[in-house]
């Protein structure tokens, strides 16, 4: 029966939400726009690549003198990304570079001497003790694109990393049942390697444009990376009003009203975070519906998708949470839920690829569900599975969690209703 | 008859400030029991302790034998409670309200919807039930507010300043529909600080002042605590000072008080007439400007300024 209230308690606030006009716009409508004008600002719906970003001017520079360098020469001069990138190969780094720093290129892709030995050897060979490492050189005022050409490049890493872990593994295998001897390992290492390599060396095995296992064909699109970071950002707006609706009830008369039914005041809690989840669940859906349909934007596996709805409302809510504990007025949690809502868009990576910053940002984003979530819906779009995204499920889970529980001793400590 | 509500040594406290003060007092079944006090003396706070919604800091208090700090639950199933504020949901019609808040109190199903009706008939709104509550008059307002404490037809009904900010027309619709239910009997504790209201609706009144209850019985037993005495309210121009006046009229003979307010100032004086010329007579002297003069026998507004040297008002 108090359950039956904690659901009557959160759909009622849900009705209410849908029916505020204010909180609509900017719950829905203010993330539809800027999705669409940072979309035309990058050029995604004048036509031609379905990134909407085409002829990304890179600079190759390849001192290796291994398979792996061509390989990945051949992945960027490949048909299949023929319009989206522009590469150019020098022989000198800092000419490259150069290029970079004068704003005529997206970045250089610095592929170093011995890269391809120190992958393939690196198991057998003592006097090889790392894996020599691409270096990846951006220019800051191009995030798109830059975004794009990492993604290539991540993909490219992946593909060759799984062909040493399988080489190793093979030739350990065969060492230990007896099949080669010791001293023979270091060769066949090497060639499986290689085998392995030469599979990379098939573009379609890039997840720019990859295949899921029914066949059909995913695109990079660029307002995948977009349309998710501004829906996270315009989400803490949702769980913000939630908080700001605690208060709004308290004075306003209903909050009491509601503790002086026969209701437990658990329950009545428990139903206005049940109706700032739902709120929020609902957003996600109708934004993520809304762009699939009037973008035609794929967002990647359906239950990764829904898992990671539920997951990033879950931990945004907590948020709500604790700002409807911590704060005492609808004031101030406007005030203060708007600035936490565009640091944690900043933080969060809702305007631009965080892997351009500085690594301790990338540490501190960790407390925004922004974070998590656009990295998990960057990942479903590119083809990822519900595997992929675990750990994004799991730390927006425990971040809804821990600040929910946080949230809940504060505010019985200070009461439910405030006088 | 057997008592209802019984309110034990009830203390509130915030901090250094002491909102309830030791009050007691017990409300019997079937009767309509009013708290007459003015703003801030503390009804509010008792009826949120009574409703269970505040903790004492002392005391307690039983409704129907259980205490409300104990067995909270219990109350709240007894009790219909209809706050100062009007406590709905705006963006919702007054049917979705009615149904959100008669699911809180456990009705369900048919119940639901025949008690609906029943209050919707009851408050004279069956025809705008399907309008969303912002679009409701202040007075309409209220009355909704009225029907969602009916809808569980509670034992007791705590019915807080149910009739401020409203028209006159609303008020008087309140005041008939609270003694309606009262003879369809419902025990009813009700709060003002219209004197006339508790005058009206009350078998009997508990006069409260910063926090204690300083008077409790029927109206006739009140009165006869300030024995034969007449009040005079002087009304005076708005640009008259009533507190100088006040000061003036109190050296007069046969004058036991004398109280400013916005523009008046209330005489309590053991006979109203022999006293009317000598202040007419002070008044001109002083060129203050009297428009009116009313002279009322004895009633809680004269009980409240015996005890209290102060008008309800103030």
């Amino acid at each position: 029966m108090q359950l039956k209230k904690l659901f009557l308690i959160a759909l009622k606030d849900l009705r209410l939400i849908f029916r505020d006009p204010s909180a609509l716009v900017m719950m829905l409508l203010a993330p539809f726009l800027l999705t669409i004008g940072m979309g035309a600002l990058t050029g995604r719906f004048s036509g031609g690549t379905g990134s909407g970003v085409r002829d990304i001017p890179v600079e190759i520079v390849n001192e290796d003198n291994g398979m792996l360098g061509e390989v990945l020469i051949e992945v960027f001069q490949s048909p299949e990304l023929g319009e989206l990138v522009s590469p150019t190969l020098h022989n000198e780094l800092a000419e490259a570079k150069s290029l970079v720093d004068t704003n005529k290129s997206a970045a250089v892709v610095y592929i170093p001497q011995g890269f391809t030995e120190s992958i393939t050897m690196m198991a057998w060979d003592p006097s090889i003790d790392e894996v020599l490492q691409i270096e990846f050189y951006t220019n800051p005022t191009m995030p798109t694109s830059v975004g794009v050409l990492r993604s290539i490049l991540d993909q490219f890493i992946n593909q060759v990393e799984i062909g040493r872990v399988s080489a190793t593994v093979i030739v350990s295998q065969l060492v230990e049942n007896g099949l080669i001897l010791p001293d023979q390992a270091a060769a066949l290492g090497a060639q499986i390697g290689q085998q392995m390599a030469i599979l990379v060396d098939n573009p379609s095995s890039i997840k720019l444009k990859t295949n899921l296992a029914e066949g059909e064909g995913i695109s990079f699109d660029i307002l995948a990376y977009m349309a998710p970071g501004m829906a996270m950002m315009f989400l803490m707006f949702t769980v913000t009003y939630g908080a700001i609706s605690l208060l709004v009830e308290n004075r306003a008369g209903t909050l009491p009203r509601m503790l002086v039914s026969p209701t437990q005041p658990a329950y009545v809690l428990g139903g206005k975070f049940t109706g700032i989840f739902f709120s929020a669940n609902a957003q996600l859906g109708i934004l993520i519906g809304g762009t699939s349909l009037m973008f035609g934007l794929q967002w990647g596996d359906g239950l990764g998708v829904a898992l990671l709805i539920l997951a990033a409302s879950f931990g945004a809510t907590g948020w709500g949470m604790l700002f409807a504990a911590v704060l005492k007025t609808p004031g101030q949690i406007g005030i203060y839920g708007s600035a936490v809502m565009l640091i944690f868009g900043l933080l969060g990576g809702s305007f631009f690829d965080l892997r351009m910053l500085p690594d301790w940002i990338q540490v501190i984003n960790k407390i925004t569900p922004n974070a998590w979530a656009n990295n998990g819906f960057y990942i479903l779009s590119l083809g990822g599975k519900l595997k992929d995204i675990q750990s994004n499920l799991i730390a927006l889970a425990i971040m809804g969690a821990a600040l929910f529980l946080v949230g809940t001793f504060l505010i019985s400590k200070r009461g439910l209703v405030r006088k | 008859m057997p008592s209802i509500l019984e309110v034990q040594n009830l203390v509130k406290k915030y901090g250094d400030m002491t909102a309830v003060n030791g009050i007691s007092f017990s409300v019997q079944e079937g009767e309509i029991f009013s708290l007459l006090g003015p703003n801030g003396a503390g009804k509010t706070t008792t009826i949120s302790i009574l409703s269970t919604l505040f903790t004492p800091t002392a005391g307690d208090a039983y409704v129907c034998g259980h205490s409300v700090t104990k067995e909270a639950m219990a109350v709240k199933h007894a009790i219909g409670v209809v706050p100062q504020e009007i406590a709905l949901y705006e963006d919702l019609t007054a049917l979705e309200n009615l149904n959100f808040w008669g699911k809180m109190y456990g009705l369900s199903g048919s119940e639901l919807s025949s008690r609906i009706d029943e209050v919707l008939e009851q408050i004279g709104l069956k025809d705008r039930a399907k309008q969303r509550i912002k679009t409701y008059s202040g007075g309409m307002k209220r009355r909704v507010n009225i029907g969602v404490g009916l809808l569980h037809k509670p034992r007791l009904l705590f019915m807080d300043e149910p009739t401020v900010g409203i028209d006159p027309q609303s008020r008087r619709a309140i005041l008939d529909s609270v003694k309606e239910l009262n003879r369809s009997g419902m025990t009813i504790l009700y709060t003002t600080h219209y004197m006339e209201e508790a005058q009206e609706l009350s078998d009997r009144v508990g006069i409260i002042d910063h926090g204690e209850l300083i008077a409790l019985g029927t109206q006739k037993e009140l009165t006869a605590q300030v024995g034969e005495m007449d009040t005079l309210i002087l009304h005076l121009g708005e640009n008259e000072d009533p507190i100088h006046l006040a000061e003036m009229l109190s050296s007069l003979p046969g004058v036991l008080q004398a109280n400013p307010t916005d523009h008046e100032v209330a005489v309590v004086t053991p006979s109203a007439e022999e006293l009317l010329a000598p202040i007419v007579s002070r008044t001109n002297d002083l060129g203050i400007k009297i428009y009116s003069v009313d002279m009322r026998e004895p009633n809680l507004e004269a009980v409240f300024l015996h005890l209290t040297g102060r008008a309800l008002r103030e």
